[in-house]
This record gives structure tokens, C-alpha cells and sequence, in this order.
């Protein structure tokens, strides 16, 4: 009951807190896809490279998210944005990197060598073969990719509100600081929620974004 | 037409150079299909790739209706030369007409006459345009795939096809059925083509001329009769088998061979007078046909003679009929399952159109010269 009261009386704030995380990683995800998805289709050229930036990825996720933020403060003080939004973005994004490019490099390394051949031997050109044929068929291993990098930050979003990211996280970290179990269960269920609901979306666009011969 | 020259392909691997080519040269005459055939690794899709440039030669020239191709931008010479491949690589996320109209499209069709040529195509093998062109390739059998395949590579008309083993992935009973549609196909749109097979029955039943290569190298360069009869070395007689000369049965047709004079009767003639045509002719056979020249009977001189009345009365029913146009095979075939040494032949309306024997089979297969299909082309080629 009291659970219920409390968000009752803090509908708008939720709301306002809810709107913040998204934007945090709303943004932070489109600039990962932005740089992820050409990162990944780039490397399928040159083995050596796939394997250094598929590495490097690999440990920047290794990275605790507090540890990162911790990084990021002396960094970004530089141009006075040691804490709040920005760090929030910027961690978000480094995290993001390593599904986008594993999925993007693996959906094209994948994509049947015949089609390939074949989109060769018509006279396609390489940039014609990519937009054609390869990103179209690579799209919904991708877009799995994106799924889970927005499911995971979710919950690094939430811990950004200790370097004033605000966001749902806010609603945790007080919860916990005043002792308030009230603030931490609305905080912790609707941070899962979020997720749950992203997901769902997302995957409503995956299928949306896939050509319709790959499924029927 | 298509001419190589010295074309050599040498690749560098961890285990030092492979001459997967090795010095080919060969003219494929405009509108003929050349098969290039031989064992696993011999360099067959290595030869056909570098004439559309998807592996560079390292040496050597390539012309296509006398240009040379290495001057060309590789992208749009690719464009001028349909591709069939054996895994098909129909584009999934494509319908099928878009699949047909991608070179088209690349060459700056008009889309309307690409749409057009995508449904005049998939009609010309036998699909319907309406229920085919906005499907996807996975929502076609093999055999549907396989049509495509060949229709994309021929939508920008182009007028060469390189073909890799493009029957390959396909059950016997469909593979014999596109054959026979590729090469009435091929009796209208006479293009230039360069098909890889494996199989001698394929390259005989589809070449103009075949070429076999071994390690690299064109071991012999012929007609598929001449390959037959006439094989170079004993690397080819090998690779075509001990059955080489039952192969040259599918070369020949009963027209080829069949005597149109063999003597006929009507069932109403006196036993003397069939008598007499028996014995004059080698078979010792007469067949009896009915008013319409359908043949209906037979009768043997043996059998008459020292008779009289009218031969019906002697009239054995005919074992079978074949068509003119049957290949040796099928005729001998026939007579073989029959246990007879003769066999008659009806036209398409079913009228009486000579009798083929197994001693003219023969003779026609040992012919030492060239066989009556060689002569045809050679008279084709004259024609020029
Ligand atoms: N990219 C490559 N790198 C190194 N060696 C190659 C390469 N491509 C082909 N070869 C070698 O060249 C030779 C000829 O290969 P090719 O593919 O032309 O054979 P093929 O006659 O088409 O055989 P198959 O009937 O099995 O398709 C083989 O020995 C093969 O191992
Ligand atoms: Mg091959």
C-alpha cells in the first residue's frame, strides 16, 4: 500500500526520472550504432584488425561501471563535465561498442560466401554488395546486437545517477541512502521494467527492419 | 565469341605456387556452348573466373568478340556477362523480380522494361509471371530456384554465360528437364557460353565442343563425338570411360541411321509379292501398315515362303514403335528390352518412317570418320 501511495503522490517525478534514463541511453545507443555498425562492417576486411578492436571492446565491457565513471571524472573535468549527463553518455557508449561490433562484424562475416560470390559476379560493386545485399541480411543479427546493448545499459544508466546522471537510478540510490525500501522497490522495479519494455520494443523493430524474405 | 590466349593462373599459398591454369588456350565460336570438363581441381572454375575477372589472371590475354577484356573496368564487364553459379545465390531479402532486374538496374534500365523483361523471362521457363515475380527465393523449390538462377544471368541479354557446374545441386529427373529447357532455350537466344561440368553425360548431352583439363591444362579440345570416338591420350579415354562408345549412342538419332526404304505392304497384299521385297531387303523383314501409313505389323521372308493367300494371315504384331527423333540410346534401348534386332520408326503423326538395325547402329558408331552430328556442325560453321 504504501508503495502504491508513494507512487501516486510521485507520478510526475517517476515520469521526469523514467524520460532521463531513456535519454541517457536512448543517445548514448544511437551514437554507438552510429559508430559500431561501420566499426564492424570496417573490419570484416582485415582479419588482424577484427581481432585487436573485437579485443579492445571486449575489455572496455570488463570494466566495472562505477570504475569507469571513476575514470571518466579527471577526464571530462578538463571541459568541466566531470560528473552528470555527458560521463553517463560517454560510459554507455564505450559499453554499447562490443555487442554492436561483435554482432554487425559476425551478421556480415556470415552472410553465404555463394550470395556474395554470386552479387560479385553480376557486377556489383563492393559499397553496392553492402547496401544490397549484406547489411539487409545482416540487419537482424544486428539489431540483436542494439537489443542487448540497451537491456545491459539500462542498468549502467541506473548507476550513473551517482555521478548525478539523475535518471531512475536516482530513486535507488536515495532508497538506499534514507533507508526508504519504498523508493528502493519503485526504483529497482521500474528500472527492470524499462528494460523489459525496450526489449520488447526493440524487438518489434527488428522484425519490422528485417526483409520480408528472410522470415516468411 | 570468346578466345583465350595463354591464359595462366598461378596461385601462392603457404605451401609454395599452384598453376591451377596453366598456358589455356581455346576459341569458343559465337552461339556455342563449350563445357570445360575434368576431374576435382583440374582448374576448371579457376578458367572461368578469370574471364570475368573474379580471379585475376597472372598472365595471358582474353577476348570477348575480339575485344580484350583486361583494358575493361572489371565491374562493368562482369555486367555484359551473365553468371550461374551451383548454389544458385538468389538474394533472400530480394522478391524474385528484384533478383532478375539487379544488372539490368546497374546498366540503367528503364524500370518499367525491367519489370517487363523479368516477366517475359520467368514465362519463358515455364513459371507464371504473376504468381512468381513477388515471392521470395526461399517460397520456390530447388528446381524454380535453379530457372531463376539462369534467368537473372540472362536478364541484361547479355551476350556471353559462364555457367560453374549450374545443374549440379539438382536431383537426376529435374536436372535432365532444365537441360532439355536450357538448350531449346539456348536453339533461340544463341548465346556464347562457357558451362563447367563434371559430368561427361552433361558435357555430351549439352557441348558444342568440350574441352578437358587436367592440372591446368587442356588435355583435348573437340567435338563431343570426336571426344568420344576419338579420345587424345589415355588420360582422356579414362576420364570418358570404358563406356565411351555406348555414351556416343545419346550423339545420334534414329533419323540418323534408320533405312526409310525398308520395304512396307498393306495387309491385304499377296504373300508372293511381299515375298519377293522380303527377300531383296537385308532384314528379311516386311512391315504391314494400314491405309493411313500407320505401321501395324510385320512379317517375316521365312516365315512366306513356299505360301500363298494374303500376308495377314502371317502377321506378327510389332514388338514397339520409336520416334524419329528418339536418340540411339533410347532406341537401342527399346530393342534391347524387346529382344529383337530391329525396330520401326512412326513420325510424329504416327506414320510408318523407316526401320533402324542393330547392325546400322552399329555401323554408324564405328564409323571411322567423323559421326553425322559433326558433319551438320561443320556445315553450320561453313555457313558462317
Ligand atoms: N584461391 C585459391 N588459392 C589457392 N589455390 C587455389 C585457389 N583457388 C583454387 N586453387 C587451386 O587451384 C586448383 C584448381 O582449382 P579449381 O577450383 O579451378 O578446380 P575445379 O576444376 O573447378 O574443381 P572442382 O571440380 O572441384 O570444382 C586446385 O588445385 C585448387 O586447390
Ligand atoms: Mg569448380
Amino acid at each position: 500500500m504504501d508503495i502504491l501511495v508513494f507512487i501516486q503522490n510521485n507520478i510526475w517525478a517517476i515520469a521526469n526520472m523514467t524520460m532521463e534514463h531513456i535519454s541517457v541511453v536512448g543517445v548514448a545507443v544511437g551514437l554507438a550504432i552510429l559508430t559500431g555498425v561501420p566499426l564492424g562492417i570496417a573490419i570484416t576486411q582485415n582479419r588482424v584488425a577484427a581481432d585487436i578492436v573485437l579485443y579492445v571492446a571486449s575489455i572496455v565491457v570488463t570494466i566495472p561501471s562505477i570504475a569507469l565513471f571513476g575514470l571518466l571524472i579527471p577526464v571530462l573535468s578538463i571541459i568541466n563535465q566531470g560528473i552528470g549527463w555527458l560521463p553517463a553518455v560517454i560510459a554507455i557508449l564505450l559499453y554499447s561498442q562490443l555487442p554492436i561490433i561483435r554482432n554487425t562484424y559476425t551478421a556480415i562475416t556470415n552472410v553465404d560466401p555463394a550470395l556474395r560470390e554470386a552479387a560479385r559476379g553480376m557486377g556489383m560493386t563492393p559499397f553496392q554488395r553492402l547496401l544490397k545485399v549484406e547489411i539487409p541480411i545482416a540487419i537482424p543479427v544486428i539489431m540483436a546486437g542494439v537489443r542487448t546493448a540497451v537491456v545491459m545499459n539500462i542498468g549502467v544508466a541506473a548507476i550513473a545517477a551517482y555521478i548525478g546522471a539523475g535518471g531512475l537510478g536516482l530513486l535507488i540510490s536515495r532508497g538506499i541512502s534514507q533507508t526508504d525500501p519504498r523508493q528502493l522497490i519503485v526504483g529497482a522495479v521500474a528500472v527492470s521494467l524499462l528494460a523489459i519494455v525496450a526489449d520488447w520494443v526493440l524487438l518489434k523493430a527488428q522484425k519490422f527492419l528485417t526483409p520480408a524474405g528472410l522470415t516468411r | 565469341m570468346i578466345q583465350l590466349e595463354d591464359l595462366t593462373k598461378t596461385f601462392s599459398t603457404p605451401n609454395g605456387p599452384v598453376v591451377a591454369a596453366d598456358k589455356v588456350n581455346m576459341t569458343v565460336p559465337t552461339g556455342e556452348i563449350c563445357v570445360l570438363l575434368g576431374p576435382s581441381g583440374c582448374g576448371k572454375t579457376t578458367a572461368l573466373k578469370m574471364i570475368n575477372r573474379l580471379i585475376m589472371p597472372t598472365s595471358g590475354r582474353i577476348y570477348i568478340n575480339g575485344e580484350d577484356t583486361t583494358q575493361l573496368n572489371k565491374f562493368e564487364l562482369r555486367r555484359r556477362i551473365g553468371y550461374v553459379i551451383q548454389q544458385i545465390g538468389l538474394f533472400p531479402n530480394m522478391t524474385i523480380e528484384e533478383n532478375i532486374c539487379v544488372v539490368p538496374k546497374m546498366l540503367g534500365w528503364d524500370a518499367k522494361k525491367a519489370k517487363e523483361r523479368a516477366a517475359e523471362l520467368t514465362d519463358l521457363v515455364g513459371l507464371d509471371p504473376h504468381q512468381f515475380l513477388h515471392r521470395f527465393p526461399k517460397e520456390l523449390s530447388g528446381g524454380q530456384q535453379q530457372r531463376i538462377g539462369v534467368i537473372r544471368a540472362l536478364a541484361a541479354d547479355p551476350p556471353v554465360m559462364l555457367m560453374d557446374e549450374p545443374f549440379g545441386a539438382i536431383d537426376p529427373i529435374n536436372r535432365e528437364i532444365i537441360q532439355n529447357e536450357f538448350l531449346k532455350m539456348q536453339e533461340v537466344l544463341k548465346k556464347t557460353i562457357i558451362f563447367v561440368s563434371h559430368d561427361i553425360d552433361e558435357a555430351v548431352k549439352m557441348a558444342d565442343k568440350i574441352a578437358i583439363f587436367r592440372g591446368g591444362k587442356i588435355e583435348q579440345y573437340d567435338s563431343p563425338s570426336q571426344v568420344l570416338a576419338h579420345p587424345a591420350n589415355p588420360f582422356v579415354a579414362d576420364f570418358v570411360g570404358s563406356d565411351r562408345t555406348l555414351k556416343r549412342l545419346r550423339l545420334l538419332t534414329a533419323v540418323d541411321v534408320r533405312d526409310i526404304d525398308a520395304p512396307v505392304a498393306s495387309m491385304q497384299a499377296s504373300v508372293e509379292e511381299v515375298l519377293v521385297s522380303a527377300k531383296s531387303h537385308a532384314n528379311r523383314i516386311v512391315v504391314l501398315i494400314d491405309a493411313d501409313r500407320h505401321p501395324v505389323a510385320y512379317v517375316t521372308a521365312d516365315e512366306l515362303s513356299g505360301a500363298t493367300g494374303v500376308v495377314s494371315d502371317f502377321a506378327h504384331d510389332l514388338p514397339t514403335t520409336v520416334p524419329v527423333g528418339a536418340d540411339l540410346r533410347a532406341v537401342v534401348s527399346e530393342m534391347l528390352s524387346h529382344d529383337t534386332m530391329w525396330i520401326t520408326c512412326v513420325d510424329e503423326r504416327g506414320h510408318f518412317a523407316g526401320v533402324v538395325t542393330q547392325p546400322a547402329v552399329t555401323a554408324a558408331l564405328g564409323q571411322k570418320s567423323s559421326s553425322v552430328r559433326d558433319q551438320a556442325t561443320d556445315a553450320r560453321l561453313a555457313n558462317v
